[in-house]
C-alpha cells in the first residue's frame, strides 16, 4: 500500500514544474540570503566587496550591538511600538474576525446577505486608498500622531473576516452546537467550550495575516504618525536610510540593513512555529465536503 | 537636491495623499490671510522668558544640538523636535497637516525650492509681521532672497548652498587631468578620464531636478518667472538650452556614471575614485567626511566651472529655510526660536557640526576662512564657498509648485538619460507637464 502511494507520487514528478518551483525558490531567497550576508559586514566592506558574499571583518555581532544602540536606542524603540501595534491591531482584529465570522456563519439573522455584500466590498478596497480618507477623519477626532491612529485602523480586517466565516462555516458542525445547548451550555459557553477549538486553525491563519499586515504596515503610519518616539520598525528605517540623503547626514547603511534583518526575524519565527496550524486553515477554508 | 531618490520614488504613491491633501485644503480653509497681528521685538523676548512649549517639524541634524543649548538658555520653553521625514516625505505630511487643520507644527523646515509653494498656498506666517525686516543684511543675498516670495518673508535662511567643485585630486593626478574651469573643459576631462579608465566618470548623474536647475541658475537661465498667480515657464531660454547643450555630449557619450546621487553605489563611487567630481553645494563637506572616509585627503574644493571662460558665475544648490506655519499658535515663541537657530548663537552650534551657514557674519569671519579641512589635504575650502556665495547669480526663482514639478522630473527629463530623448526634448516635457499641473492650480500659465 505504502508502496503504490510512493510510486504513484514518483510517477507524478514534473521536470517543469520542479523547475519552476526551484526559480520561485531561489527568487524568494536570493534577497534573504543577501540580507544575511550583507548584515556581517561593516559599511566600508558593504561598498567594496560582492554582495552575495562574506568579506571583510565579521561584524554582525557589533552590528547588532549598534543597531540597539544607535541614536540611545531608539531601534528598541520602534521594535516595541510594532510590538504594540501589532499585539493590540493584529490580536484585536484577530478576536473581532473570530467573533463576527462565528456569527455570520452560525447564526440566521436579517441583513445576513447586506452584510456579506458589504465585507466583500472591503475585501476589494485596498487599505492604501483608505488612509487618506482616515487620516482627515483622525486628525477630526484629534487622534493623529497618537498609537490609536495606527491601532484602531487595523482592527478591522475584512479579509480576515470572510476567512473567519468560511472557516467557521465548515469547521463548527451545527449538531455540535445544537448538542451542547441541549446539554444546557449557554451561547457564550458554546463558543467559547465547544467551538473555539474547532476553529483554532482558523484563528491561527488570521492571526498570521493580520499580524504580518501590521508589521509590514507603512503607509497608515506614514501619514498618521510624525513623531518618531512613535514609529514602527518600518517607518524607523526608512528614517535611518533617509539620513543618508541629506546634507550633513550620517549614512547607517549598515545600521539599515542589520535592522531590517532583526526587523524580518519575528515574522519568520512566528511562520515556522504556527505552520502547521496556517496550513491546515487554508486547506479547511478551500475544500467543501 | 536634499530630496532623495527614494523619496522621488515613493511620489507615486504620495501623490494620491498630496492630490487629496491639496484639494480639501482648496476648498476647506476659510481664508483667514489677512494681516498678523504685528508682533514687536520686545513680544518675543517675553515670550522666551515667560516659556511654553513649541514642535519643530526638522530633519537637519545640527538641529538636535541647536535645541539643546537653546532650552538651556531658555529653560522655561520647550521645544519638541519631530524628524517628520526628508524633504518631500516631510512636505505631505504637512500638506495633510494643513488640510486637516490640526497637528500643524509651530516650526517646519522648508527647502529653498519648496517655500514658494508653501506661501504662495497662503500656509505660511509672513515673518515680517515678526519683525524679520530687521534682518536686513544679516544673511546672503541667494538664501535671502529665496525666503522673499510675494513681497514676504516666509522664512529665516538656516543654511545655504554656493556651489563648488568637488574633486578626487588622487584620479586627477593619475590621468594627469587639469582641473577645469570651464564646463567646456570638464567635458574634455571627461573624455579623457574615461577613455583611460572605462571604470571611471567625471561625475554621476540619473537627472536630479535640484542639479538642473542649478546649473541654468548659474548659465544665467530664468526659466522660472512667478508675478501674483501668473507664471511664465521657458525651458527653452538662454540659459537652459546653454545648460542643456553641453550636459548633452556628457550624456550621449555616456560620460556620467549611471548612479543616482544619495544611493549606496553613490558613496562606494565617492570613496573609489570611479566618480571623480560632483559639482554641489557647500554643505557636502559634512557628508563627505561621514559618509566617504575612504576619500579622506584625496578630495579638494575648486570654483564652479564657467560656461564663459574667466567668468566667476555661481549657483545656490539646495539648502533649507525655518518657517512659521500659519496654524500655529506660538508665533513669538516660534520666532524667538527661528532666530536664535539661524542668526543667533545656534548658527555657530551647526557650522561646528559641520552645516554651512547663510549668514554674512559668519561667511566674512576670519575663523570660518582659515579653517583647515583635513579631509580636503589642509585647504582651507570655505574660501572657495565663500567667493561661490558671492558670485550666485542673482534673479533666480522657483516654481510656487516646484515640489510637484520636481516630483515629474525624472517621468520627463529623465528619460534623457536611459533612451534616445534629448536633454532639450525631456526640458520640453517638463514644462509641458509642469505647466498642466500649475494650470489644474489655478495659476495663468504661459
Amino acid at each position: 500500500m505504502a508502496a503504490t502511494t510512493a510510486r504513484k507520487a514518483h510517477r507524478r514528478r514534473s521536470p517543469l514544474l520542479t523547475a519552476l518551483t526551484a526559480a520561485m525558490l531561489v527568487y524568494s531567497l536570493v534577497p534573504l540570503l543577501w540580507l544575511v550576508v550583507n548584515a556581517t559586514k561593516t559599511q566600508a566592506s558593504l561598498f567594496d566587496s560582492f554582495g552575495l558574499w562574506f568579506s571583510g571583518d565579521f561584524s554582525l555581532g557589533a552590528n547588532i550591538a549598534d543597531t540597539l544602540t544607535y541614536d540611545d536606542g531608539v531601534f528598541v524603540r520602534w521594535l516595541r511600538n510594532t510590538l504594540l501595534y501589532v499585539l493590540l491591531g493584529a490580536g484585536g482584529a484577530t478576536v473581532l474576525a473570530t467573533l463576527g465570522g462565528y456569527a455570520l456563519a452560525k447564526f440566521d439573522f436579517p441583513g445576513r446577505r447586506g452584510v456579506f455584500a458589504v465585507v466583500i466590498g472591503a475585501v476589494a478596497v485596498p487599505g492604501t486608498a483608505l488612509a487618506v480618507p482616515t487620516f482627515l477623519m483622525f486628525a477630526k477626532l484629534g487622534l493623529t500622531d497618537t498609537p490609536w491612529a495606527v491601532i484602531i485602523p487595523s482592527l478591522v480586517s475584512p479579509f480576515g473576516l470572510y476567512l473567519m466565516w468560511t472557516f467557521a462555516a465548515q469547521a463548527v458542525p451545527g449538531e455540535l452546537m445544537e448538542a451542547a445547548r441541549v446539554d444546557g451550555a449557554g451561547e457564550l459557553r458554546t463558543f467559547l467550550r465547544i467551538c473555539v477549538p474547532l476553529l483554532a486553525p482558523g484563528i491561527v491563519t488570521v492571526a498570521l495575516f493580520t499580524m504580518v499586515a501590521t508589521w509590514n504596515n507603512y503607509f497608515l503610519p506614514l501619514i498618521m504618525l510624525k513623531d518618531p518616539d512613535w514609529y514602527p520598525l518600518t517607518l524607523g528605517l526608512n528614517a535611518w536610510n533617509d539620513q543618508a540623503a541629506t546634507a550633513g547626514g550620517q549614512p547607517v547603511f549598515h545600521l539599515v540593513i542589520t535592522g531590517s534583518l532583526l526587523t524580518i526575524l519575528p515574522l519568520l519565527a512566528a511562520f515556522l512555529l504556527l505552520q502547521r496550524y496556517w496550513q491546515s486553515g487554508l486547506a479547511a477554508g478551500g475544500v467543501k465536503d | 537636491m536634499f530630496a532623495n531618490r527614494r523619496a522621488l520614488l515613493r511620489t507615486a504613491a504620495l501623490a494620491t495623499a498630496v492630490a487629496t491633501a491639496a484639494a480639501l485644503a482648496a476648498c476647506g480653509t476659510d481664508d483667514n490671510d489677512g494681516a498678523t497681528t504685528p508682533v514687536t521685538a520686545d513680544q518675543v523676548q517675553s515670550a522666551l522668558e515667560a516659556g511654553g512649549s513649541i514642535t519643530v517639524w526638522a530633519w537637519e541634524p545640527t538641529l538636535k544640538q541647536v535645541v539643546t543649548s537653546f532650552q538651556a538658555k531658555y529653560p522655561k520653553v520647550k521645544v519638541n523636535l519631530v524628524n517628520a521625514g526628508t524633504g518631500n516625505d516631510q512636505y505631505t505630511a504637512l500638506q495633510n497637516a494643513i488640510a486637516a487643520g490640526s497637528g500643524v507644527p509651530d516650526v517646519a523646515q522648508i527647502e529653498y525650492y519648496a517655500l514658494p509653494q508653501f506661501a504662495l498656498g497662503k500656509s505660511l506666517t509672513d515673518l515680517s509681521s515678526l519683525g524679520a525686516g530687521a534682518l536686513d543684511g544679516t544673511f546672503t543675498p541667494g538664501p535671502w532672497s529665496s525666503v522673499k516670495v510675494a513681497g514676504g518673508t516666509f522664512g529665516l535662511p538656516m543654511d545655504s548652498g554656493p556651489m563648488a567643485l568637488f574633486y578626487n585630486k588622487e584620479v586627477f593626478d593619475k590621468h594627469q587631468l587639469a582641473v577645469p574651469t570651464t564646463w567646456e573643459e570638464y567635458v574634455a576631462a571627461a573624455r579623457k578620464l574615461h577613455a583611460a579608465d572605462p571604470k571611471a566618470y567625471i561625475t554621476n548623474d540619473t537627472g536630479d531636478a535640484g542639479f538642473t536647475t542649478s546649473l541654468i541658475w548659474q548659465a544665467g537661465g530664468k526659466p522660472f518667472s512667478v508675478d501674483g498667480t501668473k507664471v511664465k515657464l521657458d525651458l527653452a531660454d538662454q540659459g537652459s538650452t546653454t545648460f542643456a547643450g553641453t550636459w548633452q555630449q556628457l550624456i550621449s557619450d555616456k560620460l556620467v556614471a549611471p548612479v543616482g546621487s544619495w544611493s549606496d553605489g553613490w558613496y562606494k563611487g565617492l570613496g573609489d575614485g570611479t566618480i571623480a567630481t560632483l559639482v554641489i553645494g557647500a554643505w557636502m563637506p559634512a557628508n563627505l567626511e561621514s559618509g566617504v572616509p575612504a576619500g579622506k585627503g584625496k578630495w579638494r574644493v575648486a570654483p564652479m566651472p564657467q560656461w564663459t571662460a574667466g567668468g566667476t558665475a555661481a549657483a545656490e544648490n539646495g539648502g533649507s529655510s525655518l518657517a512659521i506655519p500659519k496654524a500655529g499658535a506660538h508665533n513669538a515663541l516660534a520666532y524667538g526660536f527661528l532666530k536664535y537657530a539661524t542668526a543667533g548663537d545656534g548658527v555657530k552650534i551647526r557650522i561646528d557640526n559641520g552645516a554651512f551657514p547663510a549668514t554674512n557674519a559668519e561667511l566674512k569671519s576670519e575663523a570660518f576662512l582659515n579653517k583647515e579641512f583635513p579631509y580636503f589635504g589642509g585647504q582651507k575650502a570655505n574660501e572657495v564657498f565663500a567667493q561661490s556665495a558671492a558670485d550666485v547669480v542673482k534673479g533666480w526663482s522657483y516654481l510656487p509648485f516646484q515640489v510637484y514639478a520636481n516630483s515629474v522630473f525624472n517621468d520627463t527629463v529623465g528619460k534623457a538619460y536611459v533612451s534616445g530623448t534629448s536633454l532639450a526634448d525631456g526640458l520640453k516635457a517638463w514644462q509641458e507637464a509642469a505647466a498642466k499641473y500649475g494650470k489644474d492650480q489655478g495659476f495663468t500659465v504661459d
